[in-house]
């Protein structure tokens, strides 16, 4: 039988926990424990409702509701005086409970202290851009987007940043495999020569790295070199590429697209 | 009008010819000024920048989605491609992520080891941004004697730890390796040979010069809110005058105990961020001759001893059966870290490194994000190059001191 993989959530796992594992966790502390952090606690929780605050490694992590996003984040900066984000993005728990989980890492300079805003959304609800706060945030939620496909409301030029415009997928889920899913492998080969050109290709000249047995022009054969031409194929017919003859750009059509919009 | 075929099909993003007079010209991705894979659209009016547009993801490798496929230690290596001009801040701070999560002590004279690799890298980076921002502005000769105490420099790491720009060169739990017979001294050289370079001839060629003043001076202008807005950090930051330094407000390391100052300059341009970066070279020499002084009152101890996460010495390994046997658990399944998140703030050369790790107890990252310095300054070419000419758009990108294997990570 073939072994099962859960196809949320394709990532390299553990292959062996100890049946009587018990995972630990880090130690976390009161609010109360810290003065500054229980005073800007305080600020925030009296007009923002809060679901969980404590203090872990030295930093505060409040948990919010995602409606309250820009509401918080604006209290923080503007009366406890957080100025700047330091980074900001999202966690994929779509396998556990179908959620986001949204994090936002804030810094006080004068009181040199860092806190995360956290908030879970669910897949297909989007979160409110703080572009107006931080504009620091206009490419870390373009990054966002990109990666998990979580839109940020409002933000002024929500496209895609690090992978292509006409990418298919978003490669930081979980149910994203590190190697890239099929769309992924035939990018270049669907774009330069058309999709019917896949069979043609075929997998294996997919990858222009390839070392080619039979080849006597790019020298791949280091130590084995045959003069130009030599015939060394013994008897083995060559398989000839056969590249598409149909186009995938319509130039005429593009240039009467271009008339058009001028 | 372009001509589209099928490698290179039409961009409708570039149109040339537009009814409102400006032009879009594209640079990069190949620029030689690029500093890497940066690739800008530029809408100009004239000579004038309107519009700018970063376009980046041309060395992305999805290095935050391999270190959730790899064991912790595993991943180590990989960071070395972050921000390839000074690895070994990146390797710590991913190490001290990782050390924070798990609460570990490193043992004092790996903590020496550290922070002077740091300030060697710091050095070696600063070195690179005065070559190639000279280079770049157009002062050939800096760039050549700047190559060679980099190289030094290089030599030096190499001498440590094998490698001269993908160093590994940080263990979670310590270092690897102690310092080699003779290292000391030829770094003390070294840094003798950096100060004296810095103040005759870098200087000599660079400070009172009026083509680089003229180039420099007033270009590049960004004010301390819009630093603080853009999640300017590092020398882009305190080059607005703002003087945050997380060695100096949130130390780590053994920067608590070292005397250093932290450089500010307040004129915002590209000439103060220069002055700024000769200034940081001067302190970073500094720090490293009160490290050599430390490193003798230590104890030859390199890795902390935390059986369940890092593996005993290589003499116990090879003795006792129990050590073995944790090293091959470690090595085979990797460790595990208790459940939990951090973020761990450094500063690299860049500015702000941090690393946010979010552990389900799994000898996997859950999530690993990386927050990279030059992510957000190449955000901040948008605003800061508009309204520039387009001279200065090289000047400004070489004053952002990007690297663009920890834009795209």
């Amino acid at each position: 039988m073939r072994k099962y993989v859960p196809k949320d959530n394709v990532q390299a796992k553990a292959y062996y926990t100890d049946r009587f594992h018990v995972v630990p966790s880090v130690l976390t502390q009161d609010v109360s424990t810290d003065e500054i952090f229980s005073k800007h606690l305080e600020i925030l929780s009296s007009k923002v409702e809060i679901k969980s605050a404590y203090i872990q490694i030295g930093q505060m992590r409040v948990e919010i509701n995602h409606q309250d996003n820009y509401r918080a984040i604006e209290i923080l900066k503007n009366e406890c005086g957080y100025e700047m984000m330091s980074e900001m993005s999202a966690v994929d728990y779509l396998a556990k409970d179908g959620t986001f989980e949204v994090f936002y890492q804030l810094l006080n300079l004068k009181e040199r202290k860092r806190v995360r805003v956290v908030c879970r959304i669910e897949q297909g609800l989007a979160v409110e851009s703080i572009v107006p706060l931080y504009k620091a945030a206009n490419f870390s939620e373009r990054e966002m987007y990109d990666m998990f496909g979580i839109v940020a409301n409002n933000h002024p030029f929500m496209k895609r940043i690090l992978m292509p415009d006409d990418w298919e997928g978003h490669p930081l889920l979980k149910s994203y495999p590190l190697q890239g899913d099929e769309f992924a492998s035939w990018y270049e080969v669907d774009k330069i020569f058309g999709k019917e050109a896949r069979d043609a290709i075929g997998p294996e000249n997919r990858d222009p790295a390839r070392i080619d047995r039979y080849d006597t022009k790019r020298f791949s054969r280091v130590g084995r070199e045959v003069p130009f031409g030599a015939d060394i194929s013994d008897g083995e017919p060559e398989t000839p590429i056969e590249y598409s003859t149909t186009f995938l750009v319509d130039y005429n059509a593009s240039q009467t697209q271009l008339e058009d919009r001028k | 009008m372009q001509q589209p075929n099928r490698l290179s099909p039409f961009f409708e993003n570039l149109n040339f010819e537009r009814e409102d007079n400006t032009m879009v010209i594209n640079f990069g991705p190949q620029h030689p000024s690029a500093h890497g894979q940066l690739r800008l659209m530029l809408e100009l009016d004239g000579e004038q920048v309107v519009k700018a547009y970063p376009d980046i993801g041309y060395l992305h490798r999805g290095i935050e989605k391999m270190a959730e496929n790899m064991t912790y230690n595993e991943f180590l290596p990989t960071t070395d491609r972050l921000d390839y001009i000074a690895s070994t801040s990146n390797n710590y701070a991913y190490a001290l992520a990782v050390e924070k999560l798990i609460g570990l002590e490193v043992p004092r004279r790996a903590q020496v080891i550290r922070t002077i690799l740091l300030e060697v890298n710091r050095v070696i980076s600063h070195l690179f941004f005065i070559a190639t921002h000279a280079l770049d502005v157009g002062a050939m000769s800096v760039f050549l004697y700047a190559f060679r105490e980099r190289e030094f420099g290089m030599d030096l790491m190499e001498d440590y730890c094998g490698a001269r720009l993908t160093h590994s060169a940080v263990r979670i739990g310590g270092v690897p390796l102690d310092i080699p017979d003779g290292w000391m001294i030829a770094l003390r050289k070294w840094c003798d040979k950096v100060d004296y370079e810095l103040k005759h001839t870098y200087n000599a060629l660079l400070e009172e010069n009026r083509i680089w003043k003229m180039r420099l001076e007033n270009v590049g202008v960004l004010s301390p809110e819009d630093a603080l807005s853009w999640g300017c950090t590092g020398p882009m930051l305190r080059g607005s005058g703002i003087a945050y330094d997380i060695r100096k407000e949130e130390p780590y390391e053994l920067y608590s105990e070292l005397d250093f100052d932290i450089p500010v300059a307040d004129t915002n341009d590209s000439y103060g961020r220069y002055r700024l970066y000769m200034a940081e070279i001067e302190e970073s020499t500094k720090i490293i001759r009160q490290l050599i002084l430390k490193y003798d009152e230590t104890e030859p101890q390199l890795m902390a001893h935390a059986p369940q996460y890092i593996s005993a010495p290589k003499e116990e390994i090879m003795t006792q059966n129990y050590a073995l046997m944790q090293h091959f658990v470690l090595v085979t399944q990797g460790m595990r870290p208790p459940k939990g998140e951090v973020y761990v703030p450094t500063e690299s050369p860049k500015g702000e490194l941090g690393f946010y790790i979010k552990s389900e107890g799994e000898p996997y990252a859950y999530r690993l994000k990386c927050r990279a310095p030059s992510f957000f300054h190449t955000g901040l070419l948008q605003e800061l190059l508009v309204g520039t000419y387009i001279a200065d758009v090289v000047t400004i990108i070489g004053s952002t001191n990007i690297v663009f294997g920890e834009v795209d990570r």
